[in-house]
């Protein structure tokens, strides 16, 4: 075999390694970019490489940025007074798609888990609790997952950060849009009516 | 082809692969039972997939002691309690326990019964402490740590029991434990049956018992720390009472 096949070997060795791909699609995914080598391959091998080399964690936050602020971080317009609290960079993405949050986040990085020994100390809470005072927090906001461990995580925070006697409020929690009742679980039926509201 | 079909408590759930669940299982007739779960790993099956859920669960293997498939139904979720953060403490402290400390495929039908009816009873704060004490003095128990509270282990009284001997488990009574009283576990009334249980009861039951799960059980289940719920529980407890 030649180096070149080796080559592309390990490519698609490491290629099925990525979510949501497995050895067929990432055989299929690197044939592609072969064949659109100049437009494809070479610009995207280019920004990995500087992406690689300059990606890191928000040093205030936990986003992942270019610069060792996040750009929310650095704007002042963000700075309201509102706190989000998301697990994950994922979710704060997801937030910022909505484009309806105008405050900063807190990545915490996981959530309490009996199961995987993940406590506190694992998570980013002491330095979400050390943000309220410098950045004059208001409320802070709980958008964790309506999980065992999710909901464990936000009523540890709760207990955090209740002594600096800041408001605190969670995400909603019911039916989806486009949802109908008959297709939930008995849990969710059950938070949207103890959340129901005048109509 | 083995097939077996029962209801059961979800003890615990890790991803496998890009889309699969493996889970573990509590049921009457097989005890702590993990299989995979199709599908388990994605948003649609992730609301019933929650530990301290009753599902039903039908396992599937080709032989015996393979991993097999569970396929699941519901039967009633408890994510009622996510709102309460004292009950989801303890159903979080029943679940981690259980996968913790049983080994698998043993059936302890009675201490099923015993962890359905609290996981049950978690949104009356007035008697499922209590109970929780009660489970983890039965876990002890079918484990066989069991505490020995029908005598003093010095007298022989059965009156005016006090103490528990940390090193023995065994109940030693007022009289009996004298100047070494300060060196024992107190025996809190309510774990003989004596009354409801007052809050400062309810914390030194929790002290013996997980004297005993730290002392006796986590050493024979290879040393591992008992899990962070439990901890987490017992310190709002004390924060609420």
């Amino acid at each position: 075999m030649s180096d070149a096949a080796t080559d592309i070997d390990d490519l698609i060795a490491l290629m099925a390694r990525l979510p949501g791909l497995g050895p067929r699609s990432a055989r299929r995914a690197v044939l592609h970019l072969v064949k659109k080598r100049s437009i494809l391959m070479k610009p995207l091998a280019e920004q990995m490489g500087r992406v690689a080399a300059t990606a890191r964690e928000c040093t205030l936050c936990g986003n992942i940025s270019g610069t060792e602020l996040c750009a929310i971080c650095a704007s002042e317009a963000r700075a309201n007074g509102e706190l989000c609290v998301v697990e994950d960079v994922s979710d704060l993405w997801a937030m910022e798609r909505s484009g309806i949050f105008k405050g900063r986040y807190h990545v915490l990085g996981g959530t309490l888990s009996a199961l995987d020994a993940v406590g506190p100390d694992e998570l980013r809470i002491p330095r979400l609790v050390a943000r309220l005072a410098p950045e004059g927090v208001r409320e802070v906001i709980l958008a964790l997952g309506a999980t065992v461990d999710g909901q464990t995580t936000a009523h540890y925070i709760a207990e955090q950060i209740e002594p600096h006697g800041i408001e605190l409020t969670s995400l909603a929690q019911g039916v989806p849009i486009g949802g109908e009742l008959d297709y939930l679980d008995d849990g969710t039926i059950t938070a949207a009516l103890n959340a129901r509201r005048a109509f | 082809m083995i097939a077996w079909q029962e209801e059961g408590v979800l003890l615990s759930v890790r991803k496998h692969g890009e889309s699969s669940a493996i889970v573990e299982a509590f049921t009457r007739s097989h005890g702590r039972h993990a299989g995979v779960v199709r599908g388990g790993g994605g948003r649609r099956m992730a609301p019933l997939l929650q530990p301290g859920g009753q599902l039903s669960f039908s396992w599937r293997a080709r032989l015996e002691d393979h991993l097999g498939a569970f396929t699941i139904e519901p039967v009633r979720s408890r994510s009622a309690h996510f709102a309460d953060p004292l009950a989801l403490a303890g159903l979080s402290a029943v679940t981690s326990l259980l996968a913790f400390a049983l080994p698998e495929r043993e059936p302890h039908p009675g201490l099923y019964t015993r962890s359905v009816a609290l996981l049950d009873m978690l949104g009356d704060e007035d008697v499922w402490p209590l109970a929780y004490l009660v489970f983890e003095m039965a876990l002890l128990e079918e484990l066989g740590f069991g505490l020995d509270l029908s005598r003093c282990t010095l007298s022989g009284d059965r009156e005016n029991l006090a103490f528990v001997s940390p090193r023995t488990g065994r109940a030693v009574s007022r009289e009996a434990a004298g100047d070494w009283a300060d060196r024992l576990l107190p025996l809190p009334p309510c774990l003989l049956g004596q009354g409801p249980a007052t809050a400062g009861e309810l914390l030194d039951g929790l002290r013996l018992t997980g004297h005993f799960l730290d002392t006796r059980l986590a050493p024979a289940l290879g040393d591992r720390p008992i899990p962070g719920a439990r901890t987490r529980l017992v310190e709002r407890m004390r924060r609420r009472f």
